[in-house]
Parts: C-alpha cells; structure tokens; sequence
C-alpha cells in the first residue's frame, strides 16, 4: 500500500502542516477582534476549545462519547462558584475546575470503558443525565436559573478582564495552549498507541499494550480540556447554566466536530465557528436555525464526510 | 453683518439637526423565545405588540425615531447575553422587553444594569428579579411566581378549596412554587395534604394523578410549567379528574396554553392571569386590533399584554423628558409616573420595580359555554393590586428603604 493511500494521521513522520496550519489559524485569531464582536469571539473560542477536547478522544482514540457536556457544564458550574461564592482570582478557579473536570473523566472514564461501541456512547450519555438531573437539583447551581454575575476579575490581580478586548486575548492563550496540548498528545509515542487501538484493538492488545488503560488516559485528558473550555466559558460569559450541561451540549460537540473533520487538529475549530455563527447571526430567523444546522449536518454526512478541514486533507494529501 | 447672522444661525441649525436626532431615537430590542416552548406565550406576538405600542403611542407623529428589533434566545443564557450585548454595543436596542425565562432575565438585568440600560421584564416568572437581584433598571411588569401562587391558593382556598395535593416538577421552580402556594393555603385557613414529584419533562403522570385522587383533597396544585402542565392537564382530564369533583389548579399557565389544550381537556381548570382579554371593553378593545394581525388570529396572552403595557409607558416616561441614554434615570422617571393603558388600565411601579395590577382567578369553560373563538374561561375572583404581589415589607431587595 502506497503512503498516500493511508490515512493521513497514520503516517508516523510528523507532518509540519498541522503545525503551519495552528500557526495560520492563531494568526488569524489574533486580528479576528478587529473585525468581530470580540466577546462573540471569546464565546466562540470556548466552544472550539471544547470541540478539540472531544475530537482528542473520537478522532484519535475512536471513542464516541454522548456525554462531554458532563465535564463542559460542571467545570463551568465549578468555576462560576469558585469565581464568584468563594471570590477566588479567575486563574485559580478555571485551574481548579479544570481539575475537577478532569476527575469527573476519571470516575465516568473508569466507568465508561469498560464497554465498547454503542454500550460506550450509551454509559457515558447516561452519566451525563446523572449530572445534568445533579445540577438541577442541587442549591449551589441555583436550578434553572443558573449561577449568574460571576465576577471576571483580574488575572493575577494584574490584568483587568472587564475589558472585552482583554478578556479575549486571554482566552484566546487559554485556547492556543489547549490546542497546542492536544497537538502534541496526538503526535506523542502515546497518540500513536490511541490511534493504534483505533484502528485496530485486538492488534494494540496482542502487541502488549493495555489499552484500557490508554483509553481512560485518554478519556481523562478529555474530559480535563472540555472542563478547562467550560471553566473559561463561566468566566466570559459571567454565568453557567443547565444548557452547558444538557445533552444537546454533548451533540453540539458532536456536529461541530463532524462539520470541521474529525481527527484533524484544526478542523473541530472551524466547525465550531461555524455552528455558533449560524446561532448567532441567524438567531433573528427563530426555529430555521435548527432548520438549517440539520440541514447543514445532512449534507455533511452526505457530501463530505471527512468534514470541511478533512476534505480539504484528503484533497491536498495533507494533514490540517 | 446680516449674511454672516444667517450663514450662523442656518449652520447652528445644521449641527443641532444630528443632535436632535440623535436624542430624538429609541431603539428596542424584543428578546423572546422564538422557537422553543414559550414560543406561543410570546415570541413573534411579543414583537407585534410592541409596534402596537409604538404605533398607538403615536410618538412618531411627534418627530420620534422608533425602531423595533426582536432576536431568539433560544431559552439558553448564553445566547441571550450575546444578543444582549451585542445590541448594547452596537447601538441596536436602548431598552429590552420581554425574556420570558428566568435564568435569560437575571443575566440579562445584570448587563442591562453595567451599560446602564432598560429591561422591561414581561415573561420571566422568577420574584427573584424585584427581589434579591433587583436592579434601578429592571421593571418586572406581568407577573411573577409569587403573584401567581398567591392569586390561585388564596382565592381558591378562600372559596372552599381548603384542602390541597401538589404536583410538583423536580426543581427549584416547582418547589418555589409549591413552597409559595402552600404558604397562601396555610394562611388562609386550609391544609396541604401531600405531594408528589414528577420530573422536568415528564410524559406519563399517571401515578403522580392517581396519587392525587386517592389523596381525596379537593384542590390539586400543579406546581410546574409549559409542556408539563399540559401533559399533566390532559392526562387528568382522561382520568376524569375534575368531573369527579376534584378541583385542578394550575399555578403557572398562559391562555395560548388552553387554547393549545382544547376546552374539552382543560375544562374546570382554574389559573392566575394578570391579564385576560375579555374582562372590560378595554382589554377586549386591546385584544381585537392584537388578534387582527397576529398569527392564526390569536389572543394576546399576558405576557404579550405586559410587553405592549410596558412599552407605552417607558414611551411615555420618555416623552416626559426623560433622557433615552441613562436608562436608570428612565426607570425612575417611569415610577414616578402613574401607568395607564388599554391592556392593564390604571396602575402604578414599586421602588423594587414591581408593577401593580389585578390578579384574576380564571376558569376554564365547558366546550358548551363558549359562544365565541377565544371564550376561554369566566372570572372567578379578582384579586385587588395591593394583594396580588408581594408586600414590600417581605422584599429582599437592596432598593427598597426599610
């Protein structure tokens, strides 16, 4: 079989085009704020951030999780209550809910699998509904209405977040430090075992690697990032709410990733970009924006099912 | 000497024609749910009566620029903030109306009141917004869950429903509500005889109801909302619920509900409106030129009355020389000024931001008993403004002087 047949993400010379491509993207993130609404922005980036976490675990490690919105919305609940019941400085409550995201993934990882395919899916949505009807009831996430005010604070007690501009170039470090992490946990002797049991388990298992263990350590590195884009997300948008926490956040994650191209770096972030887009400047046109998100979901399955990013890959032979 | 006066006085006319403009504009931002399950108690019927405002207003006539703009919020706070903001800005909206969810309303108030902006509050039902989150820019004018647990438990219970059975959704808004009405129902000298939880978005209620008719009590509380109060209606009306005597109490439901439920599944329910349009000429006169132009010739709900109520008077509190940019100074203008209009008549605005109006208690009609499209229900008691909210002495908010 020629290289080129195989996929992309198989080939073991590490490609510098992942690395031109997060270069072209932090680069254009970086003058985005110019020409759009930066606290869109900052929204925006939390989400793509969130979408690289789940891609980490479906694109490299080939588990299918229902269920990241358990770790999104309670790192956001965590942050917000740390922020603002607590009034800890925003830096050590998005770290601290990042943690707590990431023993969550430890617990519903350790869980989770131990099943494989669909049984996979269905524990880890299950385990989101244990959290979502949690959220619900529990006094300190205020039901319903959710933890609203949560202060931004300043960063370090130096850098004032109030400022929208501010507040975005921080998030947008946040998010290249995660994109960055996810990159080099993908290009790591351990991506190249994830991506081994992807494709082929039996195979991973007789070659002596104990894959359950690769699994759960890549279900926590998950689950750890979707907690730090949830956390950060508390912080900008000054609330965390059930929808964070809802199962049509985990299905979200999911299109977004599908639209982008799953298991390619960048991709997740620009299908992330294009699903809050689509919410927000069509949010005028009321119930079409499910409409046209089905729609566009369709024709992905349909016409490109690599996702934007991974048709233009496969296209180039390249990896994005 | 003459030419030069002239060329002044026409350039001082140039540039004071902007500035006159400029003050001269409101905008206004509808913020509703559009496509969820709140759709129908305001969404594009929020947007119609709020140009009914600025048309019966007849402010434009007056050299006002007034424009109307409306977005979804999708029920999420998220989106809801976006909008918000976004509309701040970039100077589409100096006042919002409606919300219509709870959580949506309390972030919205709280960026309202950092840009110094309006929120005219007409669909979200938390008493939290005149009460601890309270704002000098926040008016919450329909109702609230106070309101609505005090109209139904009070009247009822006063009118011999002294015994009651709760079915309550499993979260803080059911078990607010629940608390609230139980409350009224202690006070007025009746007794609550159990409960039961069913959870948010419950399909099958059939235990819940059996319960409640084995329980014998002669009220049953529905503490919930939306899609689940209308399950539960129905599924009691197939139990033959209130046929058999028991009463079936809903403690948060609009009129587009009944109207989606049919006369024949909710009949005998009985429910709080603080505005229903058949009560006087002038809500019916209110509610023809509403229907006129709404969709499928619908009724205003009281949430879409509260959105026209609210606009004609911050218009008018605006008019009256109050400067559209500082919107707390707005707000205090508009408490100072008696409110009057076709939907809710004579009222007035606490220093809490609550408006006071009536509370009715309704009761849906027998399908035989309605002459009319829309004759839903019959007034069973009024609940006089003083009584219908809560006293200011119970209010937690900062704003109120104690």
């Amino acid at each position: 079989m020629r290289d080129a047949a195989a996929p992309a993400i198989l080939r073991t010379k590490r490609p510098p085009d992942e690395i031109l491509a997060i270069a072209a993207l932090a680069a254009l993130l970086v003058a985005a704020p110019l020409a759009i609404y930066p606290f869109l922005l900052a929204q925006a980036l939390c989400m793509a951030l969130f979408a690289c976490a789940f891609n980490l675990l479906v694109g490299y490690g080939g588990l299918l999780s229902f269920g990241h919105a358990l770790f999104f919305g309670w790192a956001s609940y965590f942050a917000a209550h740390m922020a603002k019941g607590f009034g800890w400085p925003p830096e050590l409550a998005i770290a601290a809910a990042t943690l707590c995201a990431g023993a969550l993934g430890l617990v519903a990882g350790a869980l989770s699998i131990r099943r494989q395919g669909i049984y996979f899916s269905m524990i880890t949505l299950a385990l989101a509904q244990l959290g979502y009807f949690v959220a619900l009831q529990v006094p300190f996430t205020h039901g319903e209405d959710g933890i609203q005010g949560v202060p931004r604070g300043k960063l370090f007690g130096l850098i004032n977040l109030g400022d929208d501009f501010t507040l975005y170039y921080v998030v947008l470090a946040i998010f290249l430090f995660g994109l960055f992490g996810v990159y080099r946990i993908v290009h790591s002797p351990f991506g190249a075992v994830l991506k081994a049991i992807r494709e082929n388990e039996p195979r991973a298992i007789s070659l002596g690697y104990r894959t359950e263990r690769y699994k759960l350590a890549a279900f926590v590195l998950s689950a750890t990032l979707a907690g730090l884009a949830g956390a950060t997300k508390a912080i900008v948008a000054q609330s965390a709410t059930l929808t964070d926490a809802h199962w049509t956040m985990s299905g979200e994650v999911i299109l977004m990733t599908l639209v982008g191209g799953m298991g390619t770096i960048t991709g997740p972030v620009l299908g992330a970009f294009v699903i809050v887009a689509m919410q927000t400047y069509f949010s005028a046109m009321g119930q079409w924006v499910t409409v046209i998100q089905g729609a566009i979901f369709v024709l992905c399955v349909l016409a490109f099912r690599r996702g934007v990013v991974g048709e233009i890959a496969a296209r180039f032979k390249i990896s994005l | 000497m003459k030419h030069i006066l002239q060329a002044g006085a026409a350039l001082a006319l140039i540039l004071a024609v902007p500035a006159l403009a400029q003050e001269k504009t409101i905008r206004i931002g509808v913020l509703t749910d559009m496509s969820g399950p709140y759709a129908d108690v305001g969404g594009a019927g929020s947007t119609l009566a709020a140009e009914l405002a600025v048309e019966d207003s007849g402010i434009k006539a007056r050299g006002w620029t007034v424009s109307v703009v409306s977005a979804d919020h999708q029920n999420k706070v998220d989106v809801a903030s976006n909008v918000t903001r976004e509309w701040f800005d970039q100077g589409k909206a100096d006042v919002i109306v409606d919300t219509l969810n709870s959580g949506v309303a309390l972030a919205v108030s709280q960026i309202v009141k950092e840009k110094n902006k309006v929120l005219l509050n007409s669909g979200a039902a938390s008493s939290d917004l005149t009460g601890k989150s309270c704002s000098p820019n926040t008016i919450a004018w329909t109702y609230d869950t106070f309101s609505q647990a005090n109209g139904t438990g009070r009247a009822l219970t006063k009118a011999g429903g002294d015994s009651w059975y709760f079915i309550t959704a499993d979260y803080a808004f059911g078990k607010a509500l629940e608390r609230d009405t139980t409350a009224v129902v202690t006070a007025n000298g009746g007794k609550v005889l159990g409960d039961t939880m069913a959870p948010l978005n419950n399909a099958d209620f059939s235990s819940q109801l059996l319960q409640a008719q084995a329980s014998k009590a002669k009220v049953i509380g529905l503490a919930n909302a939306g899609a689940d109060s209308v399950n539960s209606i129905k599924q009691a009306a197939e139990f033959g619920i209130t046929q058999s005597g028991q009463k079936l109490a809903a403690l948060l439901i609009f009129i587009s509900d009944v109207h989606a439920l049919g006369l024949k599944a909710a009949q005998g329910l009985e429910f709080t409106e603080t505005y229903y349009w058949d009560v006087n000429d002038q809500t019916r006169a209110f509610a023809d030129r509403f229907s006129k132009r709404s969709k499928n010739a619908a009724k205003p709900t009281m949430v879409q009355a509260g959105v026209y109520s609210s606009l004609r008077h911050y218009l008018k509190a605006v008019e009256a020389g109050a400067p559209v940019a500082d919107g707390a100074g707005v707000v205090a203008r508009m408490k100072s000024l008696p409110t009057d209009d076709q939907a809710f008549g004579k009222g007035s605005i606490r220093e809490d931001g609550r408006k006071i109006h009536p509370a009715y208690l309704l009761q849906v009609k027998k399908p035989e008993e309605s002459k009319y499209p829309w004759d839903y229900a019959r007034i069973v008691a009024t609940i006089p403004a003083e009584e219908a909210f809560r006293p200011l002495s119970q209010s937690e908010c900062p704003l109120v002087k104690k």
